[in-house]
């Protein structure tokens, strides 16, 4: 009797989908927690370093004092008690697509029949000269949540009244293309409050940037004479730096820029993982088949969130969440046998200009020729006559958008 | 073996049969109407409901959700950020979203 028990019982298991999920950001959380609600049979594993996820939405809020670091972190106990998750805080070091394993840095392997992979991003360290990790805990560029949004928040309150604040966004593609526009805002509002006679000065690598009428027209109105904004092409973009002087170098050295507290948002490629494990193609992001997400590159293996090339749709939290979901019906629909329905996707990305003051870019995908593509017609700006009611509702809903997505991600 | 256990190995069977016949039942296939309601849950909650102060849609019955997303798309309700998204969606979307949402129930 025994055997035929112990037939039953673990054959079931043992039997059972093996889906790893690497990263536990927007992206991995919601795709573990969405493969368990499409199909309780699947094991899943969630690997992820951290124990508490600091997110980089609600990031520039605590920059401008709105919020508090602990109301932007998260962890993972309900993804284990509620969604049956199995969490596991390691980190992957090798990718094994041939195997179908990916080992972990404690020693542990974990075999899978299907991988999503959600590394975010990581830095073209280099592409200032004199800016590497090591000059990143002096000046910090705070573009993954956490010890650095501590590091900027400390310099803004150390910082005199009447100091200047500089802000170096990047070229290229991006997280969060508002997100250092939004940062400009949230500093002019601590600035604003606390110490008034202070200026930011933003050295752009880019000709122009999201959201831009919406944000000048913002600061106009909230920060007159607070905010200057620098195009690439008229001396915006930043060459090198002088770490210990606090100093930038523009147009080729012939032009210095010392500021009291500076933000550097050094340009980025896919997550370390992903480029370590051949994953990302010559233009360092990861290629995949959009409608399911899996990689081009490597059968089985799916990349989601900022790291992957997903037609229009940004490198966004939003993004990845509504990525997170596809891939699992993808994943799901491959292990049940079926194709995979028809894309869909949604980006809104609110951004808060003053507490009151919020602006919203949203967007709805379709697969048109392979690539995902915003419906004509729908999507876009908030419109630029929108009355003040209006745009105090998009602040509430703002951060009414940051506990949605927070609880379905990791709730 | 004994009849007894004879009758045990039959129910561990049939117990099985039945254990096999639950997930089978589950494997339908996920629908459209399914992905894109999903979609809809990163700012509403999951399922709908979520405790912050974006407006729950846990619970709406399917001809609500299709007389508002059709209000939003042809302007015809006031939204600040609603009528851009019903835009991206055609009647027949419409109806699948709502015909999915509908079935979810209240969540509070």
């Amino acid at each position: 009797m025994l055997p035929m028990l112990g037939c039953a019982t673990p054959g079931a298991s043992a039997g059972a989908p093996r889906v790893v999920v690497v990263g536990g950001g927007f992206g991995g959380a919601t795709c573990a927690k969405y493969l368990r609600r499409f199909d309780a049979n699947i094991h899943v594993t969630l690997v992820e370093a951290n124990k508490q996820y600091a997110t980089c939405p609600g990031s520039n809020w605590v920059l401008g004092g709105l919020r508090e670091m602990d109301k932007i972190m998260h962890g993972y106990d309900t993804l284990r008690s509620k969604h049956g998750v199995n969490v596991v805080h390691d980190t992957v070091t090798t990718i094994d697509p041939a195997q179908r394993v990916v080992r972990l840095a404690g020693g542990q392997t974990l075999a899978y029949d299907k991988l999503v992979v959600a590394p975010g991003i990581d830095f073209r360290w280099g592409s200032i000269e004199g800016y590497d990790k090591a000059a990143s805990q002096i000046i910090p560029h705070a573009w993954n949540a956490g010890p650095q949004t501590v590091v900027l928040r400390d310099q803004l309150r150390a910082m005199r009244d009447g100091g200047t604040v500089i802000i170096a966004p990047p070229g290229g593609a991006f997280r969060c293309p508002p997100g250092p526009y939004e940062r400009a805002s949230m500093i002019a509002h601590y600035l604003k409050t606390h110490k008034p006679k202070s200026k930011i000065l933003i050295l752009d690598a880019k000709e122009n940037f999201a959201k831009q009428g919406l944000f000048t027209a913002g600061w106009e109105k909230v920060y007159p004479g607070m905010i200057e904004w620098v195009a690439g092409s008229k001396g915006g973009k930043v060459d090198a730096i002088d770490v210990a002087g606090k100093t930038l170098l523009t147009e080729g050295g012939f032009t210095k820029h010392k500021g009291d507290v500076i933000n550097i948002i050094p340009a980025q490629t896919a997550g370390s993982l992903a480029m370590a494990n051949g994953l990302a193609g010559d233009t360092g992001w990861c290629p995949v088949n959009q409608a399911t997400f899996e990689s081009t590159l490597h059968p089985n293996v799916y990349v989601i969130g900022d790291a992957a090339v997903a037609g229009e749709m940004p490198k966004s939290g939003h993004a990845a969440n509504n990525q997170g979901k596809m891939a699992a019906v993808a994943v799901v629909s491959a292990i049940r046998g079926y194709e995979v329905p028809e894309p869909s996707a949604v980006n809104t990305c609110y951004s808060l200009v003053a507490p009151d003051y919020g602006v919203t870019v949203a967007a709805v995908y379709r697969l048109v020729d392979g690539a995902l593509k915003g419906v004509q017609g729908a999507g876009g700006l908030t419109p630029a006559g929108a009355s003040a009611a209006d745009l105090r509702r998009e602040a509430n809903y703002a951060e009414g958008w940051y506990t949605g997505i927070t609880e379905d991600t990791w709730g | 073996m004994s009849s007894h256990r004879k009758g045990r190995v039959a129910l561990t069977a049939f117990a099985l049969a039945a254990m096999l016949a639950l997930p089978a039942a589950a494997q339908a296939q996920i629908t459209r109407g399914e992905l894109m309601a999903v979609s809809c849950f990163a700012c509403h909650g999951t399922d709908g409901y979520s405790s912050g102060d974006m407006p729950a849609i846990d619970g709406m019955p399917a001809d609500e959700i299709v007389k508002a997303m059709k209000g939003y798309r042809e302007g015809l309700k006031a939204a600040t950020v609603m009528d851009r998204h019903a835009k991206g969606y055609s009647d027949e979307e419409i109806a699948q979203l709502a015909n999915y949402l509908s079935k979810l129930g209240k969540k509070r």
